[in-house]
């Protein structure tokens, strides 16, 4: 049976699926929580900048994304590794999606929230860690874990990009036992849920538990 | 100092615009310790901005309001040590959603006045005692009822142990059952003799615990007397033609 016999092969793109997943993460969190935070700033500037990029990366297909940073980086005379070109597409790419999802979760605690813990004498500091952004973490994590796991999905793109992730391993598999396609695809897809589903399982058990009832 | 009807709370000329609209339009006010004074008005006529401009919740554009002698400091420690000692009621509880309603009483008494959490949990649990839902405690705000949200955010702000008192049309967003569960802690407030500001439509509450009951639209205070007189001898047009509008029914 193809998926047994090549499981070494597998394991290796899935370790690689895993690295892109938390790279990205690890570098689009933070990136998505600055731009969250231009967006709801006071100031004009850094509000509409964060709008742009957001509009623009969010509607933009991934494979362009992947392109620019592939193809047209390395015509400009900037030349990465493929790894590290790869993270930086996912990166671009996600970022605006966490930053929706971390602006979401601080639109979502009513000003009253803030303004009753300013009434009770508490500093802008105080007001903005014990009030806002408890509730606001809150409501967040179980839309940040669906990003995730469409960043999971999306790193497959990685595959037509010299990455040798489960998409590619999948490719190269069919290539070398074209009569057993079918398995070798189960085997891929199974590898993927292996991510995506305990991840889609979190954010169910977390949206349980920590979202507060208003 | 401390003696009754002591200037408590000062408004000096006191101007805010939104727009073109002038919210507050040269508010001049003094409130004197132990008072209750109802402010009530059509809407739009400001009166919730004052309430909210005494512990700047609302920034004003000139004029000068003071507290207990001291000027509303500017953002800062300074204004939030100030506004530790207003207490403040809304009209929509706003009780901390992830906090249970013993914390949510506790939470300034640990933070701000850096008590400790034993001396805080028994006072707290005194004042849930005092509003009558002390056997609600382990709860969280969206187990209660809104009547009984309210009180306990009144508990919450005399955790504080408050010179004054101000409350935001408290009844406004409640269910008729459960404005008279409100008042009744509001009134025995008024009678201990706390200094109170209460933006309200409550009549009776008015006519039962009000000092002093001020009539304002469009930005001014065009009465400032007692609620007996405002009731049944209203000077302005505007008030007259306000009461005989609420009161017809």
């Amino acid at each position: 049976m193809v998926i047994f016999d090549n499981l070494p092969l597998y394991f290796e793109a899935f370790l690689q699926t895993l690295s892109l997943l938390l790279l990205t993460t690890l570098f689009a969190l933070p990136l998505g929580t600055v731009i969250a935070a231009m967006r709801i700033s006071p100031i004009g500037s850094l509000r509409a900048t964060a709008t742009v990029y957001t509009e623009i990366l969010r509607n933009t297909p991934l494979v362009l994304v992947f392109i620019f940073c592939f193809v047209v980086l390395p015509i400009l005379g900037v030349v990465l590794p493929f790894m590290f070109s790869a993270v930086l597409a996912l990166t671009l790419y996600t970022a605006p999606f966490f930053a929706e999802a971390i602006r979401s979760g601080i639109n979502g605690v009513p000003v009253g929230q803030a303004e009753a813990a300013r009434s009770v004498g508490m500093t802008f500091g105080q007001t903005v860690t014990l009030v806002v952004l408890p509730q606001a973490i809150r409501s967040v994590i179980p839309p940040i874990i669906n990003v995730m796991i469409a960043l999971t999905k999306n790193t497959s793109i990685a595959g037509g990009f010299f990455i040798f992730e489960l998409f590619n391993s999948g490719r190269r598999l069919v290539n070398d036992n074209g009569d057993q396609v079918i398995a070798v695809l189960v085997g891929v897809a199974i590898f993927y849920l292996l991510i995506t589903i305990p991840l889609g399982q979190l954010a169910d058990y977390l949206e349980r538990r920590v979202v507060i009832k208003r | 100092m401390n003696a009754p009807g002591t200037p408590l709370v000062v408004l000096d000329h006191v101007n805010k615009h939104y727009g073109d609209l002038h919210v507050l339009n040269d508010i001049t006010l003094t409130i004197g310790r132990g008072e209750v004074v109802v402010v009530i008005g059509p809407s739009g006529s400001g009166k919730s901005t004052l309430c909210r401009a005494i512990n700047r919740l609302e920034t004003i554009d000139d004029g000068t309001i003071s507290i207990d002698g001291e000027a509303l400091p500017s953002e800062g420690a300074a204004l939030a040590k100030l506004r530790a000692k207003v207490g403040m009621v809304f009209q929509s509880f706003n009780l901390f959603a992830h906090k249970t309603i013993l914390q949510n009483v506790t939470i300034g008494p640990i933070r701000v006045s850096k008590k400790s959490k034993s001396e805080a949990d028994a006072a707290a649990r005194k004042l849930l005692e005092r509003v009558g839902v002390a056997n609600q405690a382990d709860k969280m705000p969206s187990q209660l009822s809104g009547g009984q949200q309210q009180r306990v955010a009144i508990a919450r702000a005399l955790a504080m142990q408050p010179t004054v008192m101000l409350f935001d049309e408290p009844t406004s967003a409640l269910d008729p059952e459960m404005i008279n569960e409100v008042l009744d802690v509001m009134v025995g407030l008024a009678k201990d003799g706390m200094t109170m500001i209460v933006v309200t439509h409550e009549m009776g509450f008015a006519r039962k615990a009000a000092d002093r009951v001020i009539f304002m639209a469009e930005g001014r205070i065009l009465e400032d007397t007692t609620p007996a007189e405002f009731f049944d001898h209203p000077t302005s047009d505007r008030a007259k033609d306000f009461l005989s509008k609420i009161l017809t029914h």
